[in-house]
């Protein structure tokens, strides 16, 4: 059991791996004007909920299977996702949106925000990885 | 590094295209022989490509008259000497070349010349033994700037004749330029020599004034040469070479001399020797010239006279004065003149100004000197010895560089004396005036009498004038600091104020087949570019080094060629371009105009289309476009109708879509329809609106699917969308509810819904602005109607919003008027449609945030649907790297658009400021209201993103951090009292009249729609206009005087002066004028003068005003002749015509009038001095 819940984080979280990335990429490709900002966002807007279940989902699975240390690690990640997500005002077309995102340095902190995701679920998955290991082993 | 104009306008349709190809590096531009050459030579004077300006008055004179009179090419001297100036030596490598060329010529070449030089010579050797003294000297002062040349030579030639080597003037030329040479070789007392040699010479008066006389002949002759070409030299390179170098040589020294003598000397001995050449260059003076000489004859010079004769073949002493020179240079680098003097050279009164005026040092170059351009040297100082010789052997292509050189050694030298002087000066006398502190709590008449103007950075007097008007471009800082950490000392927010399509009265527009801009960074070439030679420019952004191309070498103004910084690009700091097709990705739209009008109940009720049709057919003839423009109709209640306007028909068909969950357009094709064909119909209808919709009982109104089907309609061509709405839209996509609670609206606390309630009108206009579309609302409602959410709409398709409240069109006559005005003025205003606009700045700054309306497409390109003369844009800048290696910044914006007649234009702004190291300059240059417009913005911003308490903190934290900051850094004030630096005194009060403005107030009942609106406004006007419906301009206007006034067009207008806002200074017994910039009101006092009242307003006591007023009389008194001409005049300053508001005391408008009276106490906000003392009182804690 203990394996299986491992298994599916890993590739959960290899999802979120590529997710990162791919805002990453996208972000700096907006950043060297390769693509206009209204194409960016509405590419990026598309994943910002996806992202938000994988996480969210990894998360309750921790708490479901009392893994604390994981759970609470992976807790603050998941709460900014969401109260992200809730606190879009009301006119703006999304967690990014077209207009602001050249303002006030918001692209720099999007660009930001993604590599330390990155960095944070690069170590999940290292983690996973020898917990499912381990799981493994003990069956 | 796309172009900012080579962008794509649409993004969808290329975005790959919008990269500009990459900069191909040319192949060197070595060829062969003469060409070389040429290219050499501009990398060695390189050096001083900031010099132009240095042609400073008296210096060209000199060779004005003595030869390009006679040069029949376009290469007038003081352009030269103008191009050259400061960092003289690099100049005088090369310019001896062609020096010695002439002298060559002279003697080897061409025989007549010959004749009269070899008589010239025998004379003065028969006259005196001091021939070779005095013979230099009469030729510097015949052909002033051949000076050295000339002199040199014939100082050898002589040499020779009384050493018994030369016999002939007609010397083979191979051995000429050795001989000659160490007879110059002297030359580092050189400029002594000449200067010196009066004194021999009073002797042979006879003799030397002989020559003036004969002179002419000789600047002719070399004149000749120079038409001609040095191609005819016979002299081996090598030798040449090395001749040149130590000539070169002993020129630097000479200059190093010359700037020491005159540092030490003073400034008579250094306009001395040009005092003589400039009296000499005029045949007719002889006898003056002798008094000159005479007279300025010095005593050390005495001890040189010996020299030259002894020392004609010393080469080492130049050569340690070259290493002087070479310091002498990075000295006067510093301190060099910059830029351009052309309007002077232009304006062609130079040879007339004589040697009275030439022998001062000019007052320009006094403050020329200040500012240095100091960066491009260091570099280019290796550039200047090899690139030496040869390149002055083929100097024909551009013979005219080499005169002037004598002079070039003074310039260093008066330079660096004026220089001097002129940072004495200007220190002393402007840092103190913005820097003088003030009390803000003990000086009680802060507010100056005249209007504020915008300050004038603290640059050179050229650089000056040819920056950009502060009307069109304006920074809040205008002394940049050198590094985000003193920037964050000085705890003012730097950024841009931007007016870029303002209606101008003068703007050189330039029609060129390339439009000449940087390879790197695509930066417009600028009047702040520096010319490292005629060939090559270097970028005033990037610092990249480009070529300028063949056609640019020709200025079309002047007609003459190889004068690339004289063209108008470079002339101007605001220019019109006329882009060719690259610029273009599809051909230029028409001009399109769609109407989309709300026709429900409520809106016939407040009678709004009887005066846009009315309007509309008034000003049919003018509205912008050409023969392709195109015209639409659509209206809506709870459906949509179209109108088919086809030509051919009869009258205009209404086609009725109520499906309006799905719009569609039943006729695709008819609905646009061409102004000039279907005129008929279009006036028809517009007469025929007004009243079809008079019995409407709908009071819905679906302006979701309006705007969509107008989407729709504009998408293939783009253009403009013109809505006209009334009320909440309560129909289909896009409907709006009512968010606005009536009880909250003079809440303290929370002031909600500042922020769009759904992302439809958002989306609708980044669709409407992809297809270059703007969407301009006109909202003119009677009760809540979501400003916020609608003015999307406008905000990111770079629209304009106008909002009338409560508007009616007998009801309320005051905004019946306002419209009637500003639909003339949108009506005829010019327009750009498909726009984009880039800004550049130098390399160290970023742009982090825009305001304004626009959509912001990539870091820093603005993408404008429509753009108009009455937008304004603001943007926040970032110092990203310290800006230590220069002492200039500079802004672009370039603004690319597709005019009303189809042609794409591209306007380009360039502004140019000074960087400063200490945290006093900064303050120094501070522009209070620039700052105060920028605060605006970001308040506005953070009260959407945050709340408005918070934007309300944040604009006292303003004013409490910059006057802290700026008290700490000035140890010896004292600290409990509020002081500010002059340039900041109006801060305290200006961010007062923010906090009471409609936008940002609080606890005065403001309704939610008026304060989004004053949000729009500030976020979307220039600066003029804000700065007015900020902080008012109130006058006093029953007694004008002419005292002070000036003359406009024939008309007096008086110029009362300004008064502060507060009720003090209404005193009921007179009349008062308060310019909100859309609004005048006059406020009449109860006792006002009845003499005022019946000769200005036409009636005969206070009581019998009306209360609703709003034209003044036209009366054939004195009184009212003023009163109106200054009216109309303060009308005319601004593109929307205001409409006036006679408001008696006792009438229930004045309400409106003491709003805008900020010093004053209110029950919810503070009076002025309370502000201080709470801005005290923070900064204390």
């Amino acid at each position: 059991m203990e394996s299986v819940v491992f298994i599916f984080s890993l590739i959960d979280c290899c999802a979120l791996i590529f997710l990162s990335v791919y805002f990453i990429i996208t972000l700096s490709d907006l950043e060297c004007d390769y693509i206009n900002a209204r194409s960016c966002c509405s590419k990026l807007n598309k994943w910002v909920v996806p992202e938000l279940i994988g996480h969210t989902v990894v998360t309750v699975l921790m708490f479901v299977s009392l893994h604390w240390f994981i759970f609470l690690l992976n807790l603050p990640v998941a709460s900014w996702n969401i109260y992200r997500f809730v606190m879009v005002p009301s006119g703006n077309m999304g967690v990014f949106d077209p207009t602001e995102i050249h303002n006030r340095g918001q692209l720099k902190s999007h660009m930001k925000e993604a590599m330390i995701k990155l960095g944070f679920h690069l170590l999940c998955f290292f983690m996973y990885l020898y917990s499912m290991i381990l799981a493994l082993i003990n069956d | 590094m796309s172009a900012p104009a080579g962008i794509p306008p649409r993004p969808a349709a290329a975005p790959g295209g919008a990269r500009a190809p990459a900069a191909r590096p040319r192949a060197p531009p070595c060829r062969n022989g003469p060409v070389q050459s040429q290219v050499h030579f501009p990398s060695g004077y390189s050096l001083n490509p900031e010099n132009y300006s240095a042609p400073s008055t008296h210096y060209p004179q000199v060779p004005h008259e003595a030869i390009p009179s006679q040069l029949d090419n376009q290469y007038i001297a003081d352009y030269h000497s103008a191009c050259y100036s400061v960092p003289a030596q690099s100049v005088m490598t090369h310019s001896i070349g062609p020096g010695m060329l002439n002298t060559q010529q002279l003697y080897g070449g061409a025989p007549h010349p010959v004749e009269s030089s070899g008589g010239l010579l025998q004379e003065a050797v028969s006259s005196a033994s001091h021939l070779h003294t005095s013979v230099p000297q009469s030729y510097s002062a015949m052909s002033s700037h051949y000076i050295s040349s000339t002199s040199s030579s014939v100082a050898s030639q002589g040499f020779p004749l009384s050493s018994g080597h030369y016999a002939m003037p007609s010397v083979s030329s191979a051995v000429y330029p050795h001989l000659s040479y160490p007879a110059m070789s002297i030359g580092s007392p050189y400029r002594q020599v000449l200067t010196s040699q009066s004194l021999p010479a009073v002797g042979q008066f006879k003799e030397t004034n002989a020559f003036p006389g004969q002179s002419t002949i000789v600047p002719r002759t070399l004149q000749q040469q120079v038409t001609l070409g040095y191609n005819s030299t016979s002299w081996s390179t090598s030798d040449f070479q090395s001749a040149q170098e130590n000539l070169s040589r002993n020129h630097t020294g000479s200059v190093a001399k010359a700037s020491n003598q005159i540092n030490t000397v003073g400034i008579v001995d250094s306009s001395h020797p040009v005092n003589q050449n400039v009296q000499f260059t005029k045949p007719g003076v002889e006898t003056s010239v002798s008094s000159v000489v005479t007279s300025s004859v010095r005593t050390p010079a005495a001890d040189h006279l010996i020299e030259p004769a002894s020392v004609p073949s010393s080469t080492q002493p130049p050569e340690s004065l070259l290493q002087e020179a070479i310091d002498s240079s990075s000295t006067t680098s510093s301190a060099s003149p910059v830029t351009n003097n052309y309007d002077a050279l232009e304006g062609g009164g130079y040879p007339e100004t004589d040697s009275a005026t030439s022998s001062p040092a000019p007052p320009p170059q006094i403050s020329r000197n200040t500012k240095p351009f100091g960066y491009g040297y260091p570099t280019l100082q290796p550039g200047y010895q090899n690139a030496t010789l040869p390149t002055s052997a083929m100097q024909p292509s551009n013979p005219g560089h080499q005169s002037g050189f004598q002079q070039y050694p003074q310039y260093p030298g008066v330079n660096q004396l004026s220089s001097s002087l002129g940072g004495l000066s200007l220190q002393h006398s402007q840092q103190p005036e913005s820097l003088r502190p003030v009390n803000l709590i003990q000086e009680r008449n802060i507010l100056p009498v005249s209007p504020v103007l915008a300050p004038v950075p603290n640059l050179n007097s050229d650089l000056r004038k040819l920056n950009c008007n502060p009307d069109s471009f304006r920074c809040t800082l205008t002394n940049i600091p050198q590094t985000q950490a003193l920037l964050n000392k000085a705890k003012l927010p730097l950024g841009l104020l931007l007016h870029p399509f303002r209606d101008l009265t003068q703007l050189p527009v330039i029609t060129s087949s390339t439009i000449v801009r940087c390879r790197s960074c695509r930066t417009y070439i600028n009047p702040f570019v520096s010319f490292i030679d005629q060939r090559r420019w270097k970028c005033n952004l990037c610092y990249r080094v480009n070529d300028v191309p063949e056609e640019f070498m020709y200025n079309p103004l002047t007609r003459s060629y190889g004068e690339p910084h004289k063209r108008p690009e470079v002339q101007n700091s605001t220019v019109e371009f006329i882009a060719s097709s690259d610029y273009m990705l599809r051909p230029p739209q028409p001009a399109v105009y769609l109407f989309v009008l709300d026709v429900s109940h409520n809106a016939v009720e407040a009678g709004y289309l009887t005066i846009v049709c009315q309007s509309l057919l008034e000003n049919l003839d003018k509205l912008p476009g050409d023969s392709r423009t195109r015209i639409g109709f659509v209206t809506f209640d709870s459906t949509v109708q179209f109108y088919n306007l086809q030509e051919g028909l009869s009258q205009p068909q209404m086609l009725i879509v109520s499906d309006i969950d799905d719009i569609f357009l039943p006729t695709p094709d008819s609905l646009l329809v061409n102004l000039h064909e279907s005129k008929e119909l279009i006036k028809d209808l517009l007469n025929a609106l007004p009243n079809m919709f008079t019995n409407t009982r709908e009071t819905h109104s679906a302006l979701g699917p309006a705007l969509q089907a107008a989407f729709k309609l504009m998408s293939p061509t783009g253009g403009r969308i013109s809505v006209f709405q009334s009320q909440l839209p309560s129909l289909g996509a896009g409907l709006l509810h009512s968010r606005e609670d009536p009880n909250q609206r003079s809440s303290t606390k929370v002031v909600q819904h500042l922020g769009p309630a759904t992302d439809f009108y958002k989306k609708l206009a980044l669709d409407c602005s992809g297809q270059q579309t703007a969407v301009d609302l006109f909202l003119l409602s009677s009760q809540y109607s979501d400003l916020a959410s609608l003015a999307c709409m406008s905000k990111y398709s770079a629209g304009c919003i106008y909002y009338y409240p409560s508007f009616h069109h007998s009801h309320n006559p005051t905004q019946a008027e306002k419209l009637q005005k500003d639909l003339k003025r949108y009506f005829t205003r010019k327009i750009g449609f498909e726009a984009v606009m880039r800004i550049r700045c130098t390399k160290g700054l970023s742009i982090h945030t825009f305001h304004g309306n626009f959509f912001v497409r990539s870091t820093d390109l603005l993408s404008l649907a429509n753009v108009n003369p009455d937008a304004g844009f603001a943007v926040q800048m970032s110092i990203e790297e310290s800006l230590t290696d220069t002492s200039l910044v500079c802004f672009q914006t370039a603004l690319l658009y597709t005019s009303s007649k189809g042609e794409r234009r591209i306007r380009v702004h360039t502004l140019c400021l000074p960087v400063v190291t200490s945290l006093a300059d900064v303050y120094a240059g501070a522009d209070v209201q620039a700052a105060v417009c920028l605060l605006a913005n970001m308040a506005v911003d953070r009260s959407v993103s945050s709340s408005l308490s918070d934007a309300r903190d944040a604009l006292v934290n303003a004013v409490v951090d910059s006057l802290s900051a700026y008290i700490s850094s000035a140890s010896n004030l004292q600290q409990s009292t509020l002081i500010a630096p002059n340039s900041l005194k109006l801060f305290p009060l200006y961010v007062l009249a923010l906090l009471k403005q409609k936008a940002f107030r609080t606890g005065t009942s403001t309704r939610l729609d008026d304060r989004v609106y004053a949000m729009c406004q500030i976020k979307s006007q220039p600066l003029g206009h804000l700065m007015k419906m900020i902080h008012p301009n109130l006058y006093r206007i029953d007694r004008l005087t002419d005292e002070g006034a000036i003359h406009v067009n024939d008309r007096v207008v008086p110029q009362p002066p300004l008064q502060k806002l507060s009720a003090e200074k209404l005193t009921r017994e007179g009349a008062f004028l308060m310019d909100c910039g859309s609004i005048f009101y006059i406020w009449i006092g109860k006792n006002c003068d009845n003499s005022f009242i019946k000769d200005v307003l036409g009636y005969p006591n206070y009581a019998s005003v009306p209360q609703k007023l709003t034209q003044l009389p036209e009366l054939d008194t004195l009184s009212s002749e003023r009163a109106r001409s200054f009216i109309s005049w303060l009308r005319d300053s601004r593109p929307l015509s205001p409409v006036l508001q006679v408001i008696k005391d006792e009438s229930p408008a004045k309400t409106d009038f003491f709003h805008h009276l900020i010093e004053d106490r209110t029950e919810a906000a503070f009076s002025y001095y309370e502000f201080l003392v709470h801005i005290q009182q923070q900064i204390c804690k």
